[in-house]
């Protein structure tokens, strides 16, 4: 009996121990961590728009004043000397050209054919692989893609009409050009500060022989005040007879059958 | 139904665009500026024609004489090039009828003139074809018919229809110049008044050479001139009709008038008058005699010539110090001064085509002839020699003519002054043959309008 009292207060005595060590006041002081602060990054003059006194408002006023003078000033500087351009201008025929010839000069530049295509050894290929550089090349073609897009939506008239022209080939314009150019004999006296075009549609067969003429500003010839007219348009005409067979290319027969020169004096006139 | 029509338009749009675009094109821009080449055929003699007598000479081959007068006109003219006639192929008496076009091709000749002559006791009829040797078709065929000793006004006229349907502008060959023929040393000057056809040939002498003339110029129907004359010692301005040789005073003017010209419709007269010191420009109606004064101005103002419309008037003043060209409205308001380059400015002249004036300018010694637009704009010189002066226009507008003082004459020895030619594009310029030397030109309207 006596030993199971001893057992029992033996058992009370433990747990009443660490119910006691378990109490708030017998544990540690915890570690103190300074509170988390949000920051956020602002213009100082935001916030400190506060209004100047009288005196320093008008001084400040001045000063802002003096400033906006000199800055008048710069801008009215003279522009840096660059040539004009003129941006409405519509490119000549002959500028067409060079552009065409500018871009066909590009494909043929040796020097990007030996960056991309150079010829390598063996050992050297394993370098010149590397397939990182092979995706950023497919970019670049694609923004490359994307800006002829863009490039091409510009396209002016008359370069919609160049590219008609490419029916015909440039050497193979040229050619015709040159040949039409030593057989027209401009009439001498047309007046100046008129419009001197004539546009002549033509049907040709395959071998450059006119098969049908045709003068698109018929009209033009009888009204009045335009006799000069009528004089230009027989010697366009007189030139392509005297021209003809034209120089024709041998191949692509239906993309040149119907042929349009326009006959241009103005330019020679004023000189 | 609007929407049938909207599909229609539609799809015909769609069709046409597209045709259009595929449609190739080429820009000719340059040409040959050669003058064109053209075969002036003799005319062809009709049998049973009769010999043509003028002056005391015996022209055989009229035919041949007019296809010449035309060639001439033609090579004076810059625009064309008549080819020699010993390259034709075809002979006049079949090509009258119908040219092989093979053989003209051959020579490189693009145009072609063809015709013949019927000459009987008091007429000649003479008729002409232009042909477009390329195309192998007839571009124009006309005949004329008048007395045989007018031969030379027909190949005149034959000139003109040609070189209109080849340029697309009247031409000037049928037209007369009046100019004072000189004689003498230059310290004592004949000088008569003298016409002739624009070619050089059929001169007439208008006045004796008694009194000194200067400035002639022909009224726009060219039966009447006016000129200057200094007629028993007083320079006035007169009126000569060509026809009935009668000739006037212009106007009761107390001192000198002086550089007269006609208006374009030839109803006024336009001159300076000269009194202490001062000229001012009036005009004088020819019906009515009245009299008006256009400028008022303590300067010389001098050389006045209608605008073609008549509304304006250009003069040279120097009212700005120096002698330049102002242009004002003809009842003498709004007056602008209009040149402003370097030299002195004188003599201008509107052409017949309104669109240009020609001058005389004088600058660091030396004499140009020269056109600008008529608000002064676009100055270009043609010529430039020792002294020039006194430019008129051509009724086409396109040539001037003017004279030239040199030093020497064609010996080598003493003073001439000769006419001279140039068109607009100032390279084709060209002495015109006289008699006697000549100065102050003026070319008449063309006779046959």
């Amino acid at each position: 009996m006596t030993r199971s009292i001893f057992l029992s207060l033996v058992f009370h005595s433990v747990m009443i121990v660490l119910t006691a060590l378990s109490l708030p006041f017998m544990m540690r002081a915890p570690v103190d961590l300074p509170p988390i602060l949000s920051v956020k990054f602002i213009q100082i003059t935001d916030k400190t728009n506060i209004p100047f006194a009288a005196k320093a408002a008008e001084t400040l006023e001045k000063i802002k004043k003096k400033e906006e003078i000199k800055r008048v000033v710069s801008q009215q500087a003279p522009p840096s000397k660059k040539k004009k351009e003129k941006p409405d201008r519509i490119p000549l025929p002959e500028d067409l050209n060079k552009e065409e010839k500018e871009i066909v000069k590009k494909k043929q530049n040796p020097k990007e054919v030996k960056e991309q295509i150079r010829q390598s050894s063996e050992f050297e290929k394993k370098e010149l692989f590397d397939p990182n550089q092979i995706a950023a090349l497919i970019d670049k073609s694609k923004e490359e893609t994307a800006e002829t897009l863009k490039k091409n939506k510009k396209l002016t008239q008359s370069s919609i009409k160049t590219s008609v022209v490419n029916a015909l080939t440039l050497s193979q314009e040229d050619a015709l050009k040159a040949q039409i150019f030593g057989c027209w004999s401009l009439p001498l006296g047309l007046p100046y500060q008129k419009n001197l075009l004539v546009r002549i549609k033509l049907r040709l067969r395959q071998d450059g022989t006119v098969l049908r003429s045709e003068i698109l500003d018929h009209a033009r010839m009888n009204l009045p005040g335009q006799g000069f007219y009528k004089v230009l348009a027989e010697s366009a005409l007189r030139a392509i007879r005297i021209c003809q067979p034209l120089r024709v290319p041998p191949t692509g027969y239906e993309k040149w059958k119907d042929l349009q020169l326009n006959f241009d004096a103005n330019e020679m006139l004023k000189g | 139904m609007k929407k049938i029509i909207l599909v229609i338009l539609y799809l015909y749009l769609s069709i046409f665009s597209n045709s259009a675009i595929a449609l190739v094109q080429v820009d000719i821009t340059r040409g040959n500026l050669d003058p064109l080449p053209i075969a002036v055929s003799p005319l062809y003699i009709e049998p049973g024609s009769k010999e043509i007598k003028q002056d005391g000479k015996i022209i055989k081959n009229i035919g041949e004489e007019i296809s010449k007068v035309i060639e001439m006109n033609f090579r004076r003219s810059g625009l064309f090039n008549p080819l020699k006639k010993d390259s034709f192929v075809q002979n006049p008496d079949i090509a009258h009828l119908k040219p092989r076009f093979e053989d003209w091709r051959l020579i490189k000749a693009q145009a072609l003139v063809t015709g013949k002559v019927t000459v009987s006791d008091d007429k000649l009829r003479a008729e002409f074809r232009l042909w477009d040797v390329v195309a192998a078709k007839e571009m124009i065929a006309l005949a004329f018919t008048t007395t045989p000793d007018n031969w030379r006004r027909v190949a005149h006229i034959i000139s003109d229809k040609i070189y209109q349907r080849l340029t697309g502008e009247e031409g000037y060959f049928d037209t007369r110049i009046i100019y004072v023929s000189e004689t003498g040393k230059k310290t004592q000057r004949y000088k008569k008044i003298a016409i002739m056809d624009q070619d050089g040939a059929n001169v007439k002498y208008l006045t004796l050479g008694n009194e000194l003339v200067l400035t002639p110029r022909f009224s726009p129907r060219n039966q009447l001139v006016t000129y200057l004359s200094y007629f028993r010692n007083l320079p006035r301005v007169y009126l000569l009709d060509i026809e009935t040789g009668v000739q006037e005073v212009v106007g009761d003017f107390p001192g000198m008038t002086f550089a007269p010209r006609f208006s374009p419709d030839g109803n006024k007269i336009i001159m300076s008058f000269a009194q202490d010191g001062n000229s001012d420009i009036y005009t004088m109606d020819i019906k009515t005699r009245v009299v008006e004064r256009i400028t008022d101005h303590t300067s010389i103002d001098t050389s006045p010539s209608y605008s073609p419309d008549g509304k304006y008037i250009c003069f040279n003043s120097d009212r700005s110090g120096l002698q330049q060209i102002y242009v004002m409205r003809s009842d003498g308001s709004n007056v602008k001064r209009i040149t402003f380059g370097k030299g002195l400015y004188g003599t201008p002249v509107w052409s017949p085509r309104g669109d240009l004036i020609a001058f005389t300018k004088v600058h660091q010694g030396r004499f140009y002839i020269g056109v600008m637009r008529s608000d002064g704009s676009g100055e270009r010189l043609l010529t430039e020699n020792f002294y020039q002066e006194a430019p008129s226009w051509s009724p086409n507008g396109r040539v001037l003519i003017f004279y030239r003082e040199t030093k020497t004459d064609s010996k080598g020895e003493g003073f001439s002054a000769k006419l001279w030619s140039i068109d607009l594009t100032g390279y084709n310029e060209r002495i015109i043959e006289t008699e006697t030397d000549g100065s102050d030109p003026s070319w008449s309207s063309l006779l046959s309008k």
